[in-house]
C-alpha cells in the first residue's frame, strides 16, 4: 500500500478546517485510508541516523497515509484534499478539459520505429500557464515518484519525464539509439557523458540504479529529442538537464514512456488531472499530437470520461441497504462519480471521471455507494445459507492422532516447510537430486533453497535448538512433505507425514517402535503380515533404494528416505498390508553429528495417508 | 508405641531405604545461607520411602523454577531407558543424601532441655555448633529435621553480619601492608622518587618517597588483626570501609536460628509415619499412628506426557468453531501452485506487485505447471485483457507463460479458487459454506511479525442474494466466538473483492484499533469466467493464523512461537486455548 507523506498545516490549510490526529484518523477511516503515522522530518531523520544527525531539520509535522494500491488520484496532496472535500461535499469533482490547440499551433511527438522493441508506448500533454510553489513543486515531484513505485511497476511499465517546455522547442522525436550515439547532460550533473557513460554513473547511485537493467542489455537505448537535438529525456532512466524545471517553470511538457500502453494513459491523466488546478485556466491540459511509426496520429491526454448505468436495485441488493435512487446517486457523486438518476428512477447514470481508472466494473460502483454510505452503517445480519459441515478426512485423521501421540507422551513441534538443500541431503547422507525436492528460484537465504521431503530434519534442528532441556527429547509433527510429480496438474504433490524422534543417552529404539505400535494399535492395523503391519530390515546397501508411497488414483509414485540417514542394521521398514510406508531406525552418527547434536536418536517417519 | 528415639527412628528407616534410601533434602538452605534467594529446599516431611515420587522434588519451589527442578532430576535420568524406571532412579540420586549423626538431633535436644523456658530462653544455632564441636551446618540440619516432627522445637532465622578477612587481607595481616612494606624497601637516606616508583607497591604513594621518619606504625596489619581476632565490631566504621574498599575486609551475613522448646518438646523424638502403606491398611494400625503435617503450599509433581503445540491448538479451535458455524474443510495439500490459480484466476492482473520476485517464491524445478484448464483459461485470458461478464477488464496482453509459473502459493485463496472452480462444475449450483486453514508462503524481509511462511485462515460462503452486511454479520459471529466482539470495518483494496473490507477490533491493552483480518465480495470477474451463475454472490474472510496466537499466547517475536528455534518450555508450558474465554 503506498504511503502519502504530507504536511499537516499545508493539508488542514487545503482542507479549510483543522483536526485532531483522532479526528482526521477516523475520517481516514471511513474513506478507507489509514493514518499511518504522525511524524516530522526532524523524528524520520533522528529514528534513523541518530538525534545529532536530526539537528536543525524540519519540526513540521507530517501525516504520513496509507492509500488504497488502486487508488492514484489519491497519491498526492492535491488529490487527497479534492477527494476528500468531494466526499464531504465541500466542493464539487472539478471538470477536467483536454484543450486542442489550432492546426500546426501545438506541441507533437512523433515515434521512430526503432522504439517497438525497446519501449513502443508513448503519450504526452502540455500544462500551460502553471504556478509553481515550493510546496507545488514539491508535490509534482513526489506523485511522478509515487506513480513511478505504484502504477509503472519501478518504470518497468512506464517512465515519467517533465520538462520546461520555454527550454525547448517542438516538434519532439521519441527514439532509440545505439548508447554510443547518445550524449547528453544529465539531470543536476555538470557535464555531458555518452549513455554508456551514464549507466556507468548510476550504477552506485543508491536511486537510479535500480532501473538501469530496464534497457542496460539492449543494443539500443530509448530517447526523446527536441527539433535541435536537445536531449530531454532517456527513459527509463534520466531526464536532460537542460530542460529541467523550476520553481519560475510557466510551461511544462510531459512525456510518458512504455510498455503498458493502458498504464501510461492513465499515468498521463493523472498528472495532468491533478495539477491543472495550478494553471492560469484551472483544470485545463494543452493536447499534444503523438505520431506513430505508422503515419497515424492521436490526441493526448486522453481525460476520458465514460458514462456506465447501475440499477438501484442493485446496488441495495449488494449490500444490504435500501436507500432511494436519489440518496444513491448522492453517495455515488460523493466518490467523485458524478451521478443521477435517470429513466423514472429505475437507473442511475454515472460518469466515470479519467481520474477513477480504478472503476471497471459495477461491482467497483458498488463499493462506493457502500463507503460513502458508511460500512459501518450498514445493519450485520447473519446468512441464511444452510450447510452440513464436513471435515476433510486428512485432517480430521490428523487431528486424532496429534492428539494420542501427545498422550503418548510425545511433544509436537512445528517446523518450517522450507530448509536448505543440505538439510534434505548433505546432512541425512544423499544426494540432493535423489532427494525429487521441489526447487525455489529465488531463495533470499540458503534457508530457503527446498521445500522439505522428509520432516525429519525439522525436528532434529528443533532438538539441536533445544541441548539445555532436560532429556529425554520426545517430540513429533504431522505435518506436509513436497515432492515433485509429473502426474500432478502443477508438477509436485504433498504428502502428510507422521514423523517422532526420541532423544536420549541411549538410543531408545524400543521406544520408537513402542510409539508405531501404539499408531498402529490406534489406526486399528494389527501386527501381521497379510492384512496388517510388519517392519523388516532394511538392505545394507541403501543405493538406489526407494519406497513407494500411494497415490489415490492407482498411480504410485516414488519419494525416497534412504535408509543412509540409519546406522547400518539399525533401520527397518514399515510395511502395512504389503505396502511400505516409511521407516524407523537408530540414526547415523554422521547424520546427528551434522545437526549439532551429541546423544543417540531414534526416528520415525510414516505416510499416514493410506490411514485415511 | 510411636515413640521412638531419634537412633532408633533413624534405623528403622535406613533398614527400608534400598530403593530409595532415606534422604534429608533439608539440608539444602545451608549453601544458601548467605545468598537468600536461591531456592531453598526444606521440609523432610514428606521424604520418606514410602514415597519416591513426592521426593523428587523440592518442596519449598516456586512455580517458576519449576523447570529448572525438574532439570535436575531428569538431567540426572540419563542413564535410564525407560520412563517409569527414570522416576526411581532419579530418586536415587537426585539430593545427595547427606549422613546427619543421629546423635546431632539428640544433643541439641538434650542442650536445649536445660535452657530455660519461656520466650528468653534458647539457643543460638552457631554458639551451639560451636560448643558442641559441630559444623554450622550439620546442625541446621538437625534443626530442620526437628522442625520437621512438629512442634518439638521453634526455630526463629536470624542474620548476623561477621567481618573476615578476605585472603589479600590474611596476607596483610602475614607480611604488612603494601604501604608499610614499601616504607622498609626504601632506604634510611631516601630514594629519587623515580626509582622509588619501581619498588613493588610504589603506586600506594602519592607523592615523593621520602623516609623522613625511623619506624612507622601498621594501622591497616593491627586493624586487620582486631578482625582475625573477633573484634570486628570495634573498628569504626570509616576503618571498616576503608578496608572493604581496598578489598581486605569482606562482610559476611550468616543466617542462624534462634532454638527454643516448642509446644511438644521432649528429648525423646516421636516418630511420625509419614504416609499410609499397604500393611497399614491391612493391619489397622493407622489407627493408632501420627502421620506427619502434608506441606500443601508446595508444587505437586509433574505428570509425565506430551504437548500440544500452541499455534496448533489454537488451529484446532478454529477448525471447531467453523464447524461449529457449518462450514465444510476445502483441500489445501498443495503447497506448489500456478501463478494461474494463484493469481489470474483471482483477477490478480500480470503486472502486479505481488507478482514480482520480491515478495513471491518463484520455483526452479518443477518451474512451470503441466497443465492449466484450457477453456476456463480462455476466459480468464479474455477478462483479463478484454474484459467481459460487465467489466472493462484490466487492457494488457495477457500471457500463458506468466500463468505457467510456479510458485509456492502465497494465500490458501488459490485453494479457494479451485474450490469455487469445482463447485462450478458440479452440475446444479448449492449454497456452500467453505474453510481452510493452511500454510501459505511469501518472500518477504523476516521481522519480529513476519516469517516466509505462516498459516492463513480463510472462510468462504457462496450463495444467491448475499450482501455486504451478511459479511458483516457472519464475521461478527465468527469473531465472537474468538473472543472479539467490538470490530469495525475499514473499506479496504484486493484486486480480487469488491466490496473490499479490512476487520478492525478494539484492542484493550494497547487502547486503539488493531486490524484482525480482510474480507470482502468476490469480484464478478473472478466468479463468472468459472462458471458459477450470475445471481451467486461469493463473501470471504482470511486471517492469520499465527496473530491470533500470538495475542492469545503473549509472545511478541513469531520466531518465539513458530519453527525449530522455539524452545520447547514454552510448548510444555503453554495454557489450553480457550479463545472466548
Amino acid at each position: 500500500m503506498p504511503t502519502v507523506s504530507v504536511k499537516r498545516d499545508l493539508l488542514f490549510q487545503a482542507l479549510g478546517r483543522s483536526y485532531t490526529d483522532e479526528e482526521f484518523n477516523d475520517l481516514c477511516f471511513e474513506f478507507g485510508l489509514e493514518l499511518d503515522e504522525v511524524t516530522s522530518e526532524k523524528d524520520i531523520i533522528s529514528k534513523e541516523k541518530g538525534e545529532e544527525k536530526a539537528e536543525g531539520a524540519s519540526e513540521t509535522v507530517l501525516y504520513k497515509i496509507d492509500v488504497p494500491a488502486n487508488r492514484y488520484d489519491l497519491l498526492c496532496l492535491e488529490g487527497l484534499v479534492r477527494g476528500l472535500q468531494v466526499f464531504k461535499e465541500r466542493i464539487n469533482l472539478p471538470r477536467y478539459e483536454k484543450i486542442i490547440p489550432a492546426k500546426d499551433e501545438g506541441q507533437k511527438l512523433i515515434i521512430t520505429e526503432e522504439t517497438v522493441k525497446i519501449r513502443p508506448h508513448a503519450v504526452a500533454a502540455v500544462l500551460r500557464n502553471i504556478t509553481f510553489t515550493k510546496e507545488r513543486y514539491d508535490s509534482f515531484i513526489d506523485l511522478q515518484e509515487k506513480l513511478h513505485q505504484n502504477i509503472c511497476r519501478r518504470r518497468a511499465l512506464v517512465a515519467i519525464g517533465t520538462h520546461d517546455l520555454d527550454t525547448i522547442s517542438g516538434p519532439f522525436t521519441f527514439t532509440a539509439k545505439a548508447p554510443s550515439e547518445i550524449k547528453f547532460k544529465p539531470l543536476n550533473q555538470s557535464q555531458e557523458y555518452t549513455a554508456s557513460q551514464i549507466m556507468d554513473l548510476y550504477r552506485t547511485d543508491s536511486h537510479l540504479r535500480h532501473y538501469l537493467h530496464l534497457i542496460e542489455n539492449k543494443p539500443r537505448y530509448p530517447v526523446i529529442f527536441d527539433s535541435n537535438g536537445v536531449v530531454l529525456s532517456m527513459p527509463p532512466i534520466i531526464n536532460g538537464d537542460h530542460s529541467k524545471i523550476s520553481l519560475n517553470t510557466r510551461n511544462v511538457f510531459i512525456e510518458c514512456t512504455g510498455t503498458d500502453m493502458t498504464k501510461a494513459k492513465i499515468v498521463l491523466d493523472i498528472i495532468v488531472a491533478m495539477f491543472s488546478e495550478y494553471c492560469e485556466k484551472q483544470f485545463t491540459v494543452e493536447a499534444v499530437e503523438v505520431t506513430y511509426p505508422n503515419g497515424k496520429t492521436h490526441i493526448y491526454p486522453e481525460l476520458a470520461y465514460r458514462k456506465d448505468k447501475v440499477k438501484p436495485e442493485l446496488i441495495n441488493k449488494k449490500l444490504g441497504i435500501s436507500e432511494t435512487p436519489s440518496s444513491l446517486a448522492k453517495l455515488l457523486t460523493r466518490m467523485c462519480l458524478n451521478s443521477h438518476v435517470i429513466g423514472n428512477g429505475n437507473n442511475i447514470e454515472i460518469e466515470i471521471p479519467p481520474t477513477r481508472a480504478d472503476v471497471i466494473h459495477a461491482c467497483d460502483i458498488v463499493e462506493d455507494a457502500a463507503i460513502a454510505y458508511g460500512y459501518n452503517n450498514i445493519q450485520m445480519v447473519i446468512p441464511k445459507t444452510y450447510t452440513i459441515a464436513n471435515q476433510l478426512p486428512l485432517n480430521k485423521l490428523t487431528e486424532l492422532l496429534r492428539l494420542d501421540l501427545a498422550a503418548a507422551g510425545f511433544t509436537e513441534a512445528l517446523t518450517f516447510a522450507l530448509c536448505s538443500m543440505e538439510d534434505i541431503a548433505d546432512k541425512l547422507g544423499m544426494d540432493v537430486s535423489a532427494t525429487n525436492a521441489v526447487h525455489i528460484a529465488n531463495p533470499k537465504t540458503a534457508e530457503f533453497q527446498v521445500a522439505r521431503t522428509t520432516l525429519l530434519p525439522g525436528l532434529l534442528k528443533t532438538i539441536a535448538a533445544n541441548r539445555k532441556m532436560p532429556l529425554p527429547l520426545k517430540l513429533f509433527e504431522i505435518s506436509d512433505i513436497v515432492v515433485k510429480d509429473p502426474t500432478k496438474d502443477v508438477g509436485a504433490k504433498n504428502y502428510r507425514r507422521l514423523c517422532a524422534i526420541y532423544y536420549n543417552k541411549s538410543p531408545g529404539f524400543e521406544i520408537i517402535h513402542g510409539l508405531l505400535d501404539r499408531v498402529m494399535q490406534l489406526l486399528e492395523v494389527p501386527p501381521n503380515e497379510e492384512n496388517g503391519y510388519t517392519i523388516k530390515a532394511t538392505e545394507a546397501e541403501p543405493e538406489a533404494e526407494t519406497y513407494w508411497l500411494p497415490v489415490q488414483h492407482g498411480v504410485h509414485y516414488t519419494a525416497t528416505m534412504k535408509s543412509s540417514a540409519f546406522f547400518p542394521g539399525r533401520c527397518a521398514e514399515i510395511f502395512v498390508r504389503g505396502q511400505s510406508v516409511g521407516k524407523l531406525g537408530v540414526l547415523h552418527p554422521d547424520v546427528i553429528t551434522k545437526f549439532e547434536l551429541t546423544m543417540p536418536c531414534s526416528a520415525l517417519e510414516i505416510n499416514i495417508e493410506p490411514f485415511v | 508405641m510411636g515413640v521412638l528415639s531419634w537412633q532408633e527412628a533413624q534405623g528403622s528407616l535406613t533398614a527400608k531405604g534400598e530403593r530409595e534410601p532415606r534422604r534429608i533434602v533439608g539440608l539444602g538452605i545451608m549453601s544458601s545461607e548467605i545468598k537468600a534467594p536461591r531456592p531453598m529446599t526444606s521440609l523432610i516431611g514428606l521424604i520418606t520411602s514410602q514415597s519416591p515420587r513426592i521426593a523428587l522434588r523440592p518442596h519449598s519451589l516456586r512455580r517458576p523454577e519449576r523447570g529448572s527442578s525438574r532439570r535436575t532430576q531428569d538431567g540426572a535420568a540419563h542413564s535410564s531407558s525407560s520412563a517409569e524406571k527414570e522416576h526411581f532412579r532419579v530418586t536415587a540420586v537426585a539430593f545427595p543424601a547427606v549422613a546427619m549423626s543421629p546423635s546431632v538431633a539428640e544433643l541439641l535436644l538434650q542442650r536445649l532441655e536445660r535452657t530455660p523456658p519461656g520466650p528468653e530462653g534458647g539457643l543460638c544455632s552457631l554458639e551451639a555448633a560451636t560448643a558442641l564441636g559441630l559444623d554450622h551446618q550439620t546442625l541446621v540440619g538437625a534443626v530442620k529435621s526437628l522442625q520437621a516432627l512438629g512442634k518439638v522445637i521453634e526455630a526463629e532465622t536470624r542474620a548476623t553480619t561477621r567481618w573476615e578477612l578476605s585472603a589479600e587481607g590474611a596476607e596483610v595481616l602475614r607480611d604488612g601492608s603494601p604501604e608499610v612494606r614499601l616504607f622498609h624497601s626504601v632506604p634510611t637516606e631516601g630514594l629519587l622518587q623515580s626509582d622509588a616508583m619501581k619498588l613493588p607497591g610504589a603506586q600506594a604513594l602519592t607523592h615523593r618517597a621520602v623516609r623522613q621518619v625511623d619506624a612507622v606504625q601498621d594501622t591497616v596489619q593491627n586493624s586487620l588483626r582486631q578482625v582475625q581476632e573477633g573484634n570486628g565490631n570495634s573498628l569504626s566504621e570509616r576503618e571498616r570501609t576503608d578496608l572493604k574498599k581496598r578489598k581486605l575486609l569482606l562482610e559476611v551475613t550468616l543466617k542462624s536460628y534462634w532454638i527454643r522448646k516448642g509446644s511438644a518438646f521432649s528429648t525423646a523424638v516421636v516418630r511420625q509415619e509419614t504416609d499410609l502403606t499397604p500393611e497399614m491398611i491391612a493391619t489397622g494400625s493407622w489407627r493408632k499412628l501420627p502421620f506427619k503435617a502434608y506441606n500443601f503450599s508446595a508444587l505437586g509433581l509433574p505428570p509425565t506426557c506430551g504437548h500440544l503445540h500452541p499455534l496448533l491448538k489454537v488451529r484446532s479451535q478454529l477448525r471447531q468453531i467453523f464447524l461449529e458455524m457449518g462450514f465444510t474443510e476445502m483441500p489445501t495439500d498443495n503447497f506448489v501452485e500456478s501463478s494461474f490459480w494463484n493469481f489470474d484466476a483471482l483477477f490478480q492482473p500480470q503486472q502486479h506487485p505481488a507478482r514480482d520476485q520480491h515478495d513471491t517464491f518463484f520455483l526452479q524445478d518443477p518451474a512451470e505447471a503441466p497443465e492449466l484448464p484450457t477453456s476456463y483459461m480462455a476466459r480468464v485470458k479474455k477478462v483479463h485483457s478484454q474484459g467481459g461478464y460487465g467489466s472493462q477488464g484490466y487492457k494488457y496482453e495477457w500471457k500463458v507463460e506468466e500463468a505457467r509459473k510456479n510458485l509456492l502459493r502465497t494465500h490458501t485463496t488459490s485453494a479457494s479458487a479451485r474450490a469455487l472452480y469445482h463447485l462450478a462444475h458440479q452440475g446444479k449450483f448449492t449454497p456452500v459454506k467453505y474453510f481452510s486453514i493452511d500454510r501459505v508462503f511469501r518472500n518477504e524481509s523476516l521481522d519480529a511479525t513476519h516469517l516466509a511462511e505462516f498459516h492463513q485462515v480463510e472462510g468462504v460462503v457462496a450463495d444467491r442474494g448475499l450482501t455486504l452486511g451478511h459479511l458483516m454479520g457472519i464475521l461478527h459471529q465468527f469473531f465472537t466466538k474468538l473472543g472479539i466482539s467490538k470490530l469495525r470495518f475499514k473499506p479496504a483494496y484486493n484486486p480480487y473483492t469488491e466490496p473490499s473490507m479490512e476487520v478492525f477490533s478494539y484492542h484493550e491493552g494497547l487502547k486503539k484499533w488493531v486490524e484482525v483480518g480482510n474480507s470482502g465480495v468476490f469480484r464478478p470477474e473472478l466468479l463468472l469466467p468459472m462458471g458459477l451463475p450470475e445471481s451467486v454472490s461469493v463473501i470471504a474472510w482470511g486471517l492469520s493464523l499465527e496473530r491470533p496466537t500470538m495475542i492469545k499466547y503473549g509472545i511478541n517475536n513469531i520466531r518465539e512461537l513458530v519453527g525449530h528455534r522455539v524452545n520447547l518450555q514454552m510448548i510444555y508450558d503453554s495454557p489450553l486455548c480457550r479463545l472466548d474465554a
